[in-house]
């Protein structure tokens, strides 16, 4: 990762001297080792506090909207599975690619800090970071870890190397490599339950709610400029809750929303500071929506339509549901 | 401020003996801004009608609800009843309180409930109404047809005869349809073809007719008198401008080991064809499957000898873009494949065959030139049993539940033929009920038995056997009680009758909508036969479910009529209760206007001030003209920017809100 941050530091540099790009979008230290944050650099001096590494996870995608309202362009650093993200936000018209430059960054995988708790190892000053090889230098000591151990949620199953889009890459010849896991294991094994089984199992995980709004706002695709939720007209907006369960309706509007256009960043989840696993909700919608219309990954590119906004005449029939044993 | 009267109808018994009207008048004057209620034995009828008149006028009402039977009936009504009384048409909502309550309730206090829960809602809606204006849009004056058997060539010129251009779309090479397959028709028994063909004649030769045969619709945009069409023109190989029709090709190619369609498969073609001899347009086809040329490169045998120079290899399939004013679907039917009927030995015995394949064997241009032979041997049969509803009024997966009403008269028909044509063969029907409800029709079937001496047995075959070059057909005889054992030459199957595997595509391109057969539903059973629920949609022929050729041809004489009465239109009435999208809260990210089935929405850079910034933002336009209310955008738009007039956002959650207190 060292050997990639410095590529992203030398070639930012670069632009930013011959005029190519006016700011640089990517990440600083923030106030601890372990949670650097999305930051814009306009001088070429600044970027020695560029930071690449192994909790750079937050991904920058939905920055470039406001980002690329301004004049002038700007060089933005994407991991492979942030690109599916800016290739849907480019497709529903919210950046501008013409003020964008985006540099593919190569990726090992990033890591859950939870994950590290609970292993134990506290007080971080940094890593070294080798592949699978991993030592943390904390407080009180060194660590030695395995990587594959420590990987956030979304990066067990990893979309792969490959960026969708770039204007130049950042990349080494050799990165490591992981095995991924089933991505649909978790949904089908919820599906496996008894509704009331199931309706317990999310009243559970919901109830944690604070409505702090760090799924919305950390999400590529609640990128509406008024949320419905904040909406005058819609006659819910700053509504007291009638019933604990109307939290709850929170998150199920949200995953019809963004139903079909999620590209399954796994944002949602990593961001939530209660660790409600908020993407399998989405997830659920990306199963069926494969098994009813064929794969589709939302993002993989920007032009062609998308199952949910397209008709065909061999498309699934409502009754599906009762062929499922629905009611 | 609303002031609202609402105005419970009886409907003879139809409400009132299920409905407690009187307590639905009663419980609703409590209801946000409700002045005035009422019942009345028949709200529909004229009395009815100024009793709304003189309570707007009364009571200076600014709305009213009518809980009665569904807005299908009779809204057009009450709309126009307020409208004469000077109110808005859409300041109208109804509560159907008939279809959706007192006919599915037997306990009068629960639907006396449900009614009054009912009207609450269409209340609540009410209360967020505006006064509405419908806007105009033109028509254009032409029609499509889509399908060219009976059923689309006499709704095509029975419309051109009034004047009106017609295209007519038909996917094989030639109009005609399964008519042209038949050799003689019941109960007359005159030849198909010499009646068919005159008619295919007349609309080829019709100049308000244009055929696009071998040709099939694409897609479609558009709405009731402004349809856009995209017709796909398959690449024949043949230029029908150059072809005199002479059939030299057809005769010289080398392949011919192709089924003839038109012949049910019962002999060869070759791989340039035409599919009969009256065939219109006279024009062959390559069949690219077979074609020798176009499978290894080699041979050219027909261009080598058509001295007209028409055949085309390069020729490519050729896309037509037109509009119409209304659409007619005439796509026809076809017989239920037999295979999965093994009791019957359909698949593995030649001998055993389908009612339209006994067809092409009656006919002199048949594979046999009309002398009945088995297929197997070209012997002639000495016994022949007919068996009917196979796969009609079935209880089982692989049939159809319905009644396929032409069986039973062809299956005399044929019977007759065969004893007619040859009176030393014997001819056995097995029959479930003989239905013969139509003009001259259970004569024709008396003649059957009474002169021509058709063996009728009442009872289902259970089982055909091959032994010895004969066909050992096992049946019951429900009237004598016992069992048969019939040794036959060769056995006819009345298989079912099913729409065209085409018409569910075609139903969903122009959102017609279809049964559970894939039969297109009608908008009303009884009092609206010939039109689709979607505006601007016909329909014709046995598409709509089965029928035999008189009342087919009625048919598509009544659909003809609506027809011109909607191209006699020079506009029509818009709805106003179209979508409108909110600018400070769209955010331009195009889901609509990928959804919109009609092309109404368009995105524009304006100037849009949200609480005091002023930016330009890429909005979403709705095209008022071309919009038909479905909704859809409503529901797909993420931030709720887009709401649907007559239908918003808040008058749904209004109208759930009511119904949940």
């Amino acid at each position: 990762m060292r050997r990639i941050r410095d590529m992203m530091r030398s070639r930012a540099g670069e632009l930013l001297r011959e005029g190519t790009v006016n700011r640089v979008l990517g990440w600083k230290n923030g106030e601890f080792y372990y949670d650097p944050n999305p930051a814009v650099f306009e001088t070429e001096e600044s970027l020695d506090g560029l930071v690449y590494n192994g909790f750079s996870a937050a991904m920058l995608s939905k920055y470039l909207i406001d980002a690329t309202k301004k004049e002038g362009r700007i060089l933005v650093f994407l991991k492979p599975c942030d690109t599916y993200s800016f290739n849907h936000l480019l497709r529903e018209h919210k950046v501008n690619r013409e003020n964008t430059y985006v540099i593919g960054v190569g990726c090992d995988g990033m890591l859950d800090i939870e994950k590290l708790r609970t292993l134990g190892v506290k007080g971080i000053k940094s890593l070294d970071e080798n592949g699978d090889d991993l030592v943390a230098h904390t407080l009180y000591g060194d660590k030695t870890l395995a990587r594959r151990d420590i990987l956030l949620e979304k990066c067990l199953s990893c979309k792969g190397s490959e960026h969708k889009v770039y204007d130049e890459l950042a990349v080494v010849d050799d990165p490591w490599q992981w095995d991924t896991l089933d991505r649909f294991a978790k949904v089908g094994e919820l599906e496996g339950m008894t509704p009331d089984e199931r309706f317990a199992f999310w009243r559970g995980e919901l109830s944690r709610c604070i409505r702090c709004n760090a799924c919305r706002n950390a999400c590529p695709v609640c990128s509406c400029l008024k949320c419905v939720f904040d909406n005058p007209r819609s006659g819910v907006q700053a509504k007291s809750n009638a019933d604990s369960f109307e939290e709850n309706m929170f998150h199920i509007i949200r995953a019809f929303h963004v139903a079909g256009r999620c590209t399954d960043c796994g944002e949602c989840s990593r961001v939530c500071p209660q660790n409600i696993p908020l993407h399998l909700l989405n997830r659920k919608f990306i199963k069926d929506i494969n098994a009813f219309y064929g794969e589709y990954q939302a993002g993989a590119d920007v032009e062609g339509k998308s199952p949910l906004t397209e008709y065909k005449t061999g498309d699934v029939e409502p009754s599906v549901v009762y062929e499922r044993g629905g009611a | 401020m609303q002031k609202i009267g609402v105005f419970i109808c009886w409907c003879g018994s139809n409400i009132a003996a299920t409905v407690d009207v009187e307590a639905v008048a009663e419980a609703v004057k409590t209801e946000p801004n409700v002045v005035f209620s009422t019942n009345y034995q028949y709200m529909c009828s004229e009395g009815g009608q100024s009793a709304i008149r003189n309570a707007i006028a009364e009571h200076g009402l600014t709305g009213i609800v009518v809980c009665a039977c569904s807005p299908r009936m009779h809204e057009a009504t009450f709309r126009k009843a307020a409208a004469v009384a000077g109110l808005n048409p859409y300041m109208v909502e109804i509560a159907n309180i008939r279809e959706q309550c007192s006919w599915i309730h037997k306990e009068k206090s629960e639907g006396t409930e449900k009614a009054i829960i009912l009207a609450r809602a269409a209340v609540a809606k009410l209360n967020r109404n505006v006064p509405l204006f419908a806007g105009e849009s033109p028509v254009i004056k032409r029609a499509l047809v889509i399908g060219g058997g009976i059923a689309g060539i006499q709704t095509a010129l029975d419309v051109a005869d009034a004047g009106y251009e017609v295209d007519i779309v038909e996917k094989t090479p030639t109009i005609g349809g399964k008519m042209a397959m038949l050799d003689k028709t019941f109960p007359t028994l005159d030849c198909a073809a010499c009646i068919l063909t005159p008619k295919m004649v007349d609309a080829s030769a019709h100049e308000k007719i244009n055929l696009y045969t071998y040709s099939e619709v694409e897609s479609v945009s558009g709405f009731v008198g402004n349809f856009t069409v995209n017709i796909r023109k398959r690449a024949r190989a043949v230029n029908s401008d150059l072809c005199t029709g002479c059939g030299v090709c057809v005769e010289k190619c080398p392949s011919k080991s192709a089924k003839s369609e038109f012949n049910q498969g019962l002999c060869n073609r070759s791989a340039i064809y035409i599919p009969f001899a009256q065939a219109i347009p006279n024009v062959p086809v390559i069949d690219r499957d077979a074609c020798i040329k176009f499978k290894t490169g080699k041979c050219g045998i027909c261009e080598k000898v058509c001295t007209a120079k028409a055949i085309d290899y390069d020729q490519e399939d050729e896309i037509i873009t037109k509009q119409y004013g209304a659409v007619v679907l005439a796509t026809g039917f076809k017989p239920i494949s037999m295979e999965r009927y093994d009791e019957f030995q359909y698949a593995q015995c030649p001998d055993v065959i389908t009612s339209l394949e006994f067809e092409r064997i009656c006919n002199a241009a048949g594979p046999t030139k009309g002398k009945v032979l088995r297929p197997s041997d070209h012997e002639p049969p000495k016994t022949v049993v007919f068996v009917q509803c196979v796969g009609s009024r079935a209880t089982v997966d692989c049939g159809k539940t319905y009644c396929s009403k032409i069986c039973c008269m062809y299956t005399a028909k044929h019977a007759m033929l065969l004893r007619e044509k040859y009176p030393d063969t014997e001819a056995y029907v097995f029959y479930i009920d003989v239905r013969t409800p139509g003009k001259s029709f259970d004569e024709f079937y008396r003649r059957a038995v009474e002169e021509y001496g058709v063996h009728y047995i009442k009872g289902m075959v259970g089982k055909v056997a091959e032994e010895d070059g004969h066909l050992i057909v096992q049946g019951s005889d429900l009237i004598a009680d016992k069992q048969v054992v019939i040794k036959a030459d060769m056995v006819v199957l009345a298989a079912a009758i099913e729409p065209d595997p085409t018409a569910r595509s075609l139903g969903t391109m122009f959102t017609a909508s279809m049964d559970t057969n894939d039969f297109f539903t009608e908008a009303h059973p009884k009092l609206r036969p010939v039109e689709s629920p979607t505006a601007g949609i016909f329909l014709s022929g046995l598409c709509q479910g089965p029928k035999d050729i008189p009342d087919t041809v009625a048919q598509a004489g009544a659909a003809a009529s609506k027809v011109i009465g909607l191209l006699s239109k020079d506009k029509l009435m818009g709805n106003p209760c179209v979508a409108g999208c909110s600018e400070p809260l769209c955010n331009g990210c195009s889901s609509c206007e990928l959804v919109c089935p009609y092309g109404a929405i368009t995105y524009e850079d304006k100037m849009v001030i949200d609480h005091g910034v002023r930016e330009t933002r890429r909005v979403a336009c709705v095209n008022e003209a071309v919009c038909q209310g479905c909704g859809a955008c409503t529901v797909t738009c993420p931030s709720g920017a887009m709401d649907l007039k007559g239908f918003t956002n808040l008058q749904i959650m209004a109208e759930v809100d009511a119904i949940c207190r």
